[in-house]
């Protein structure tokens, strides 16, 4: 291996298990940073416009957003896959590098894992909203009614129902019982009588004992075994919303795969948009290392590629297949009115991240923080064409007519931040968002020798 | 009235005359896992065999030497999985080809393919909360007493210590024995715990 360039470690040299314990057990049990409050307030600021904006809308209909005939769908469809995709980051960090055996995961799947259930919850209030009558949402789900009707199985509409309600229930879970061990140590660490008694009981009376172990480890590895395909089966779901239309645009093959990517894309520019403020405000630079930032960098570039990929084949396929609706609908992009949209989406997720390709700009925090931003606009674009130039375009021109966001679509999307973040806050405050015991199984010292030779 | 009369009246465990605490079993620290393991053989050499091991990270070795049987949560992961699959499918079934069929197009009731989706999440899901609950079941979690709480030391297998137990239900079991064997180990502290 001496030939390869030597690669920044997985975690600082010199930490043991009990300096790792230490360490991120204080963050949570040591007195709260002024900064948080600054933070705090900010989030919470932004989750009460959330709240005004959804009152307005219980209020007055959902005729206050942008929405018309043909546009149907717009910053609600656009946001809510916006939103799912950023999650699956943190189900592919759990999940799916836990089992390829990806040791440098450990310091961030627990607050990737934490992003996912937010990002889940945000995700989940767009369909909701945009029911209409948002307080029938039960009826989405098969139960025996008065009116004597089931839900059509045969729409995909209902089988993003069960494929997001799914991922919501198991990634709960899957981050619920990965912290199982955690309480268990701010139970034995925590010098208030309350605290000790509130993490006493999410612990359960955990003992860290072999047999709880043993079954410990068999259990997380088989919900990581699960995870992984219901992480791609819940974007594949979300893409055959469009892809079992037959919307010029929406109506391929290509969509499953593509979405996927596009996900993970998204999903990873965010683990990466949270970890850099993270590691610096907590001092956690030990842990989640440079390492861990490149090796994410190296995941966006190949995940931006693959979704170049699919953008190409996109347009490939509308001129190829000779259907005219097609190659309207792709000449539309990029000519037609949204076509600044559509350079935007270029410039954010195709040409943008290509300087990752440079390994200066891979050691570059401040570069990486900048594209990380660059590449959440570009995949929010992505879904903003894919919705509205398919749909703005309906087969009969006279039906055509342009969308925008109304501002109660803005005030719904910001404030849905202000819910990510304030979720987000209270987590980084109340619970440790580094693993604790498996990053005591990388500081043991059979592990940090084997690592220094 | 007199102090004897006060004390008849006390509510309490007249039923039971007082006993002497029973222990529950003899614990040892120790400072890493390769001193933790060969405890472990040694204790069951000496012909223990009721003992738990209790380690800040999960370490194979461990529940290998202390001869644990394989984990039950793969079986119930199965079960649940099967039961997921057949509830969902089922649903979809009953819902769109019995209970309510609709005919669009001569198309067949039974279309299977549009089935998959929702029969997929739901074997997921059923098949996670198996795990999820079976792992908690199996582990008889939750319990919020136990006696190991009772030794102040034993916070640090959260930490950096490694303890090893031999409960009173062994039938080789005598306490001054047992702590006698364990103190001998190298080990940093032995204790008789109580029930």
């Amino acid at each position: 291996m001496s030939a390869l360039p030597e690669r920044p470690p997985v975690i600082a040299p010199g930490h043991t298990p009990a300096t790792v314990t230490d360490k991120i057990s204080a963050v949570v049990l040591e007195r709260t940073p002024r900064w948080w409050y600054l933070g705090f307030a900010v989030s919470f600021a932004l989750l009460m416009v959330f709240t005004y904006s959804v009152t307005v809308l219980f209020v007055k209909g959902i005729g206050v957003w942008g929405i018309n005939i043909p546009v149907a769908w717009g910053f609600d469809i656009i946001n809510f896959v916006w939103w799912i995709g950023i999650g699956h980051a943190g189900t592919l960090i759990s999940a799916i590098l836990l089992l390829l055996r990806q040791q440098w995961r450990t310091s961030i799947n627990r607050f990737a894992e934490a992003m996912t259930l937010f990002a889940v919850a945000c995700a989940g209030m767009y369909p909701i909203l945009h029911l209409g009558r948002p307080w029938l949402a039960y009826w989405l789900l098969p139960y025996p009614n008065t009116m004597a009707v089931w839900p059509n199985f045969r729409s995909p509409l209902i089988w993003d129902v069960f494929a997001v309600s799914t991922y919501a229930t198991i990634s709960a879970l899957y981050w619920y019982v990965g912290l199982l061990p955690d309480l268990a140590t701010l139970r034995d660490r925590a010098r208030h009588t309350v605290s000790q008694h509130i993490y006493g009981m999410l612990a359960m009376g955990w003992r860290g004992s072999a047999r709880h172990w043993q079954n410990y480890e068999t259990a997380s590895l088989l919900l990581a075994g699960l995870a992984t395909p219901l992480v791609l089966s819940v974007h594949t779901v979300v893409s055959f919303d469009f892809a079992v239309g037959i919307v010029p645009g929406w109506h391929a093959t290509i969509f499953p795969p593509y979405f996927v990517a596009g996900a993970i894309y998204a999903g990873f520019a965010m683990v990466m948009t949270l970890a850099i403020p993270l590691r610096i405000v907590f001092g956690l630079q030990d842990f989640i290392t440079m390492r861990h930032l490149q090796n994410m960098a190296k995941v966006m570039l190949a995940t931006g590629l693959i979704v170049a990929y699919g953008y190409f084949m996109e347009a490939f396929i509308a001129w190829y297949s000779g259907n005219p609706a097609e190659w309207f609908m792709i000449t539309n992009r990029a000519l037609g009115p949204y076509r600044w949209h559509w350079y935007a989406l270029i410039f954010c997720n195709v040409i943008a991240p290509q300087i990752l390709w440079i390994k200066r700009v891979r050691d570059s925090v401040p570069m990486l923080f900048v594209i990380s931003l660059v590449v959440s606009v570009g995949m929010w674009l992505e879904r903003f064409i894919i919705i509205v130039t398919s749909l703005h375009r309906d087969f009969l021109p006279s039906s055509w007519d342009m969308y925008e966001g109304s501002r109660w679509d803005w005030g719904t999307f910001i404030g849905t931040f202000g819910l990510f973040l304030t979720l987000f806050f209270l987590f980084i405050r109340f619970l440790p968002s580094i693993s604790i015991f498996e990053m005591r199984t990388i500081a043991k010292p059979e592990t940090t020798a084997a690592e220094a030779k | 009235m007199s102090d004897e009369e006060v004390d008849r009246q006390k509510p309490g465990p007249a039923l039971h005359t007082p006993e002497a605490p029973r222990p529950y079993g003899v614990i040892a620290e120790f400072t890493d896992s390769e001193r933790l393991i060969e405890a472990i053989h040694e204790t069951r050499q000496k012909g223990y065999s009721i003992i738990e091991a209790y380690t800040p990270y999960p370490i194979e070795e461990v529940w290998e030497a202390i001869g644990h049987p394989p984990s039950k949560v793969p079986m119930l992961v199965l079960i649940g999985g099967i039961l997921g699959c057949i509830g969902g499918y089922s649903l979809c079934v009953w819902t769109s080809a019995v209970d309510y069929p609709i005919n669009i197009g001569g198309r067949p009731f039974h279309s299977w393919p549009a089935f998959i989706p929702v029969t997929f999440e739901t074997t997921v899901l059923v098949a996670g909360l198996f795990a999820v609950f079976g792992m908690l079941a199996l582990n008889g979690l939750p319990m919020p007493y136990h006696p190991v709480f009772t030794w102040p030391r034993f916070v640090q297998a959260s930490r950096d210590r490694y303890f090893l137990m031999i409960l009173a239900r062994d039938p080789k079991f005598e306490v001054n024995q047992a702590y006698s064997f364990m103190s001998a180990l190298p080990c940093t502290e032995a204790a008789i715990l109580e029930d």
